[in-house]
């Protein structure tokens, strides 16, 4: 529009995005080298853990050799970050069976799971925040601060346990645990999944809800919008057309750590229900020592983080004129 | 900051903040006194009935073994708290003194750390402490400095931007200039500042850390018997999930109304500040 | 006189402050506005100018009540007329916010704002509405009137903006326009072309207007009635030529005697000998430095001057001028990236860490905004202390007795010692800010800015308190300042910078009349001066010939903006400097001759 050509109009975000998008992979193989570090070289010595005490030292240095512990951690290390590059994160030392293959078992539950709970909390949330930035300090933002406040700090085992309290055992709707539904139908399946959404969606909803109440706060303490008020603009318009696209950066931000957070954070739902997600798996690999199933685990986790933290960095840049013109 | 003033400040808190404080040193006091008033040993199988409800003897009833859970409870919540506070301490310190050295110190090491941990917090903290569970195991001393370690990048985040503002600041610019030490810039320009606020961040962490600790040993990976928080209470006793048993309720709300307290007493807190 | 148009009876504005008691904030205020006439509401901060400005849309700051009868036209406060002002807000009376780079929605197009008004109150079609906007920013003498709504604020300029704003508070042909402080974020220079304009539209426009400002030039420029406050309540209102010639309240006259500072206690001009502080062809910057020494992004190019012992040296320049760096560069907190600071004829190190305590002790700097100037967590006893123990090794009651001792100096209160700074008021951390570098006893003081964030009455007392701290202590000054007022009141030498190349320096006397650089001549022309028709008789810039030119280290810098650059020579080589016969160095392709003759 200013003059300039679509070439030079989208270079800037376009070298902005890029510059992110690599960082994120930098940060991803710093990431992983840590978690290799911690998982793979410091505990000690794998051959000798799965044999045991008895194992004679020539057993453990076969067993060693066929692990390929006996070559330098840089090489093991470099062969891992491939083997996981290229979806082939090895071998599961418990289950005898590739660790691809348990986890492309588990993968779609942990994604319909984390899916369900963005559409039921995202929308309320939006309006708690909403609801309760624009009442800010009266009656109605009070209440809803007091409640977000709790909920946040409510332990997931215990609105699980009131969960399956009233709606299992004393009401009896719903199922205490979560058994994936075979070609259920929209009933069955919004009714296998209500309780783990519902728990889950009381965390998201809190967390989400303050900080969209917190990012909307923040721009009506602008100039902007107290010379938008003495232009007459209505308390709808200015919220809608005025503030929120300026708060969208922080808001997608909030929205990319909730996301995140339903992704690995479901550890104890999923326990609870006996939901067969890639959460409660990492679990089971940390009480069976599974350290390849382990590794594979935390690296979805991590990327899928810096994955979503980077979808919200782009919406941002897209978001904000200053940055989109470069 | 005197006692007379702590007071004044308690007495103008909303009534939110009131019940906070109330529920902060109500635990408090529970995690000092908490094992010596206990009316059983907290390993006795004092009842012969699992599961008891409520009674004048055993007022939260008792446990799936017939232990009685106000003595476990009272007990438990020594660890948690304990643990929790001594976790944050930590976590604070590291988090605050690294962010002070990438505050007042050279380019290049603030460059480092900060890119350090920005990996670090690439990894969800329940998923790093799991790791590192795995890795390490869970004896008491290992969990506590596991826990705490899974918390100092977000101190270090929150620290450093305070302090990277402050310094920035015409008063730490002035003292640069009179040619004084990092360490008087962190100590004495930069650190008094920082407390007010950091003070939030430390009391937000520690209910992370509490539920952290109380996940950990509610999925077993935490605290290992006979030693037993109030996430293991919950642990032991989901089988009584079914008949809606005390047993496994009065702990998750006694975690419940620990980490809503903290919540509420700091929001009270900072809010008041702001005005 | 015309019916009033606007009429405001018992004004006040209350607040609860935190124990729970009302405060009046504006105290029984009344005036009344004809029709097509400029009320300035004139005051310094804390007068509840801009309170009672918001009060005439029934707006009022978080939590404050508005009581009294205001009537604009046919709305009032409470509607018993036929509207309320609530429901007249930018539609009727429309309001021109201080700073319109703040003021602005970032992140829509400036157009869609300046015409929202009409379209949300339904005065015009959005067909009709950009229109007459273009016609407004034409009136405005904005640049490429059709095209420039198509920005975003951040790619505008802020004297730009101020005028679009303008044109948004017009755009529904308001009967009540509202200046708040609308030039008081701007640089001097484009102060003028923005008042100029303003004057132009509300004139044609015959928009009754009410102006808010702590600067009574400008507000002799803009209005026909002055209403000055104080404290919340009227002092005096009165024509504007009435309040000016012939004040009838102490305070009006305090005030005018403030807006032109003369400083009582004389000092005699340093003895010409070696410079106490020397700078010789200062680069410095950010960014890579290339191999002449010149950074990626220059801040300061060939920077020279000197003070002697006493002596006041006054920086001139406007935002992005480099003035503040000249003193950064001299403290050591940001090295040169060529030439030479030194002190006494030695040479001082680049870098704070290389120079001695004892060379620091002899150089302090004084920062202009004591609110950050100053550590909270610490009492002025603490921070006056802490440099007696470092410089000077003073411990026990010696401190005790050597704070009262500079308190005393800055003539505040030993008992003030123990306070913490943010119970002091503005004036009286300022004072202490200079304590704070008197406690060095240092030969020289950096003074960057430190009257500029200070109300008129109160800078007046501080510039007088630094020039007796001069005679009494031979302390010299690097005295840094945006208002040529100001510099010239306190300084016997000033050195004007543009864009970071010294244009100007000499005498203050050589100031008086010309020649002087063309920028020189732009900064003192620009200043509003206390009569009404000083604006009428500032001609417009004259033509700019190379004003589609960029900016260029190479050449003059202020070329692009000059009105007497010649073709071939000016776009070609880089200026020269010449002297002068009073004495002061211009850098200029222009001859002494020429450069009067353009401009006596």
């Amino acid at each position: 529009m200013s003059g300039a050509s679509p070439v030079s109009r989208w270079s800037g975000p376009a070298q902005l995005v890029a510059k992110r998008t690599g960082l994120a992979l930098v940060t991803l193989v710093l990431v992983s080298a840590v978690i290799f570090t911690i998982s793979g070289l410091l505990p000690g010595d794998a051959a000798q853990e799965l044999l045991g005490q008895g194992a004679t030292p020539e057993q453990i240095a076969a067993l060693r050799h066929e692990m390929g512990l006996d070559r330098p951690a840089v090489v093991r290390y470099f062969e891992w970050l491939r083997g996981i590059a290229i979806g082939d994160p090895g071998q599961s030392l418990v289950a005898n069976k590739p660790v691809a293959d348990i986890i492309s078992e588990r993968l779609p539950n942990t994604l319909i799971l984390a899916g369900l709970t963005t559409l039921f909390s995202v929308p309320i949330a939006f309006l708690v925040g909403i609801s309760s930035a624009v009442t800010r300090g009266k009656a109605t933002d009070r209440a809803l601060n007091i409640m977000t406040l709790a909920m946040v700090a409510l332990p997931e085992f215990l609105v699980a346990t009131i969960a399956v309290l009233v709606f299992s055992v004393k009401l009896l709707w719903l199922p205490s645990i979560t058994i994936v539904p075979q070609d259920p139908t929209l009933w069955e399946f919004l009714r296998a999944y209500a309780m783990p959404v519902m728990v889950l969606g009381v965390g998201v909803i809190a967390q989400l809800g303050r900080m969209i109440r917190a990012a909307i706060i923040a721009e009506l303490d602008r100039p902007y919008v107290e010379m938008a008020r003495l232009k007459g603009v209505s308390q709808r318009r200015l919220i809608f057309r005025h503030v929120l696209p300026n708060a969208v950066g922080p808001i997608v931000n909030a929205m990319a750590l909730s996301l995140s957070y339903l992704f690995g954070g479901a550890i104890i739902v999923e326990t609870i229900f006996s939901y067969p997600g890639l959460a409660s798996l990492m679990v089971n690999a940390v009480t069976s020592r599974d350290m390849p199933l382990l590794q594979a685990c935390a690296m979805i986790f991590c990327a899928t983080y810096l994955l979503l933290v980077l979808i919200a960095d782009t919406v941002a840049i897209l978001a904000n004129p200053r940055l989109r013109q470069g | 900051m005197n006692v007379g003033s702590i007071i004044r400040g308690a007495r103008r808190l909303p009534l939110s903040g009131k019940i906070g404080l109330a529920l902060v040193i109500f635990w408090i006091v529970v995690a000092i006194v908490g094992p010596f008033i206990a009316p059983y040993p907290p390993g006795s199988f004092a009842n012969e009935e699992v599961f008891a409800g409520s009674s004048s003897e055993f007022w939260l009833g008792s446990d799936f073994l017939g232990r009685d859970v106000l003595s476990r409870l009272l007990s438990g919540a020594r660890f948690t708290v304990g643990l929790s506070a001594i976790a944050v301490t930590i976590a604070a310190c590291l988090g605050t003194g690294l962010a002070l050295t990438a505050a007042v110190g050279p380019r290049w090491g603030d460059e480092l750390l900060s890119r350090s941990m920005d990996t670090l917090i690439s990894i969800p903290s329940k998923i790093f402490a799991l790791v590192l569970v795995a890795a390490f195991g869970s004896s008491i001393v290992l969990l506590t400095l596991i826990i705490a370690i899974t918390y100092v990048p977000g101190n270090f985040r929150i620290a450093r931007s305070l302090a990277v503002g402050l310094a920035r600041l015409d008063y730490v610019e002035v003292a640069r200039a009179r040619g004084e030490g990092r360490l008087h810039l962190a100590l004495v320009e930069v650190l008094p500042n920082m407390i007010k606020p950091l003070f939030a961040d430390i009391g937000l962490r520690f209910v992370f850390i509490v539920l952290l600790l109380s996940g950990l040993s509610f999925l077993g990976l935490g605290l290992q018997p006979p030693d037993a928080d109030l996430g293991s209470l919950v642990r032991e006793n989901t089988s009584g999930l079914a008949e809606g048993a005390l047993a496994i309720i009065a702990p998750a709300v006694a975690i419940a109304s620990l980490t809503v307290g903290v919540n509420l007493l700091i929001d009270a807190a900072t809010q008041g500040k702001a005005h | 006189m015309a019916a009033a148009h606007v009429d405001v009876r018992n004004l006040c504005v209350t607040v609860r402050t935190p124990d729970g008691s009302p405060l009046h904030i504006v105290d029984d205020v009344s005036f009344s506005i004809a029709r097509g006439e400029v009320l300035a509401l004139i005051g310094e901060s804390g007068s509840g100018k801009t309170t009672i400005a918001l009060s005439l849309m029934g707006y009022a700051r978080s939590g404050a009540s508005i009581s009294g009868d205001i009537t604009v036209g046919d709305a009032t406060l409470d509607g018993s007329g036929k509207a309320t002002l609530a429901a007249q807000r930018g539609h009727r009376i429309t309001y021109v916010a201080q700073s319109a780079a703040a003021a602005f929605n970032p992140s829509r197009r400036v157009i869609e704002q300046v015409i929202e008004p009409a379209l949300i109150h339904g005065t015009a079609t959005a067909v009709e509405a950009r229109r007459h906007a273009v016609e407004l920013f034409e009136a405005l003498a904005l640049p490429d009137p059709a095209t420039i709504g198509t920005r975003y604020p951040h790619e505008l300029s802020g004297g730009q903006l101020q005028r679009l704003m303008a044109a948004m508070a017009l755009i529904t042909r308001p009967d009540l326009v509202i200046f708040d402080e609308p030039t008081t974020a701007l640089d001097v220079t484009t102060q003028v072309e923005v008042l100029q304009a303003f004057r132009k539209v509300v004139r044609e426009q015959g928009a009754t207007g009410v102006y808010v400002s702590h600067d009574l030039a400008v507000v002799a420029q803009m209005a026909d009635q002055i209403l000055v406050l104080n404290r919340g309540s009227v002092r005096e209102q009165n024509a504007v030529r009435a309040v000016l010639e012939a004040p009838a309240d102490d305070y009006t006259k305090t005030l005018l005697a403030a807006a032109r500072p003369v400083i009582k206690a004389a000092v005699p001009v340093a003895a010409v000998g070696k410079p106490l502080l020397s700078i010789e062809g200062i680069h410095a910057g950010y960014g890579p430095v290339d191999r002449h020494g010149r950074a990626a992004h220059p801040v300061l190019t060939d920077v020279s001057l000197q003070i002697g012992r006493g002596a006041a040296v006054g920086v001139i320049g406007e935002s992005g001028s480099g003035k503040s760096t000249v003193a950064r560069v001299v403290a050591g907190l940001l090295a040169p990236t060529a030439g030479a600071v030194s002190l006494d004829g030695q040479p001082l190190a680049a870098s704070l860490k290389d120079r001695s305590r004892e060379e620091l002790r002899r150089i302090q700097i004084v920062f202009q905004n004591a609110d950050v100037a100053l550590n909270p967590a610490h009492s002025v006893g603490e921070i006056l202390g802490r440099v007696l123990r470092f410089y000077h090794g003073t411990s026990g009651a010696a401190v005790n007795s050597r704070v009262a001792e500079l308190l005393d100096l800055i003539k505040l209160p030993a008992t003030i010692a123990d306070r913490r700074c943010d119970e002091l008021s503005g004036g009286q951390k300022q004072r202490v800010n200079l304590a704070r570098a008197l406690a060095a006893q240092p030969d020289v003081i950096l003074c960057d800015e430190v009257t500029s964030a200070l109300d008129t009455v109160v800078r007046e007392a501080i510039l007088e308190l630094l020039a007796e701290l001069r005679r009494d202590l031979g302390v010299a000054y690097l005295f840094i300042s945006h208002d040529i007022a100001t510099v010239k009141a306190l300084c016997d030498e000033i050195v004007v910078l543009y864009k970071g190349t010294r244009v100007e320096s000499g005498l203050r006397n050589t100031y008086a009349t010309p020649p002087f650089h063309p920028y020189t001549d732009l900064l003192i022309s620009s200043v509003p001066e206390l009569r009404t028709d000083w604006l009428s008789g500032v001609g417009s810039q004259g033509k700019v010939p190379f004003a589609h030119l960029s900016e260029s280290p190479d050449l003059c810098r202020f070329l692009p903006r000059c009105p007497v650059a010649i073709a071939g020579r000016c776009d070609v080589f880089p200026p020269p400097f010449r002297t002068m016969t009073a004495g002061n160095a211009v850098l200029c392709h222009r001859t002494e001759a020429e450069l009067a003759g353009e401009f006596a």
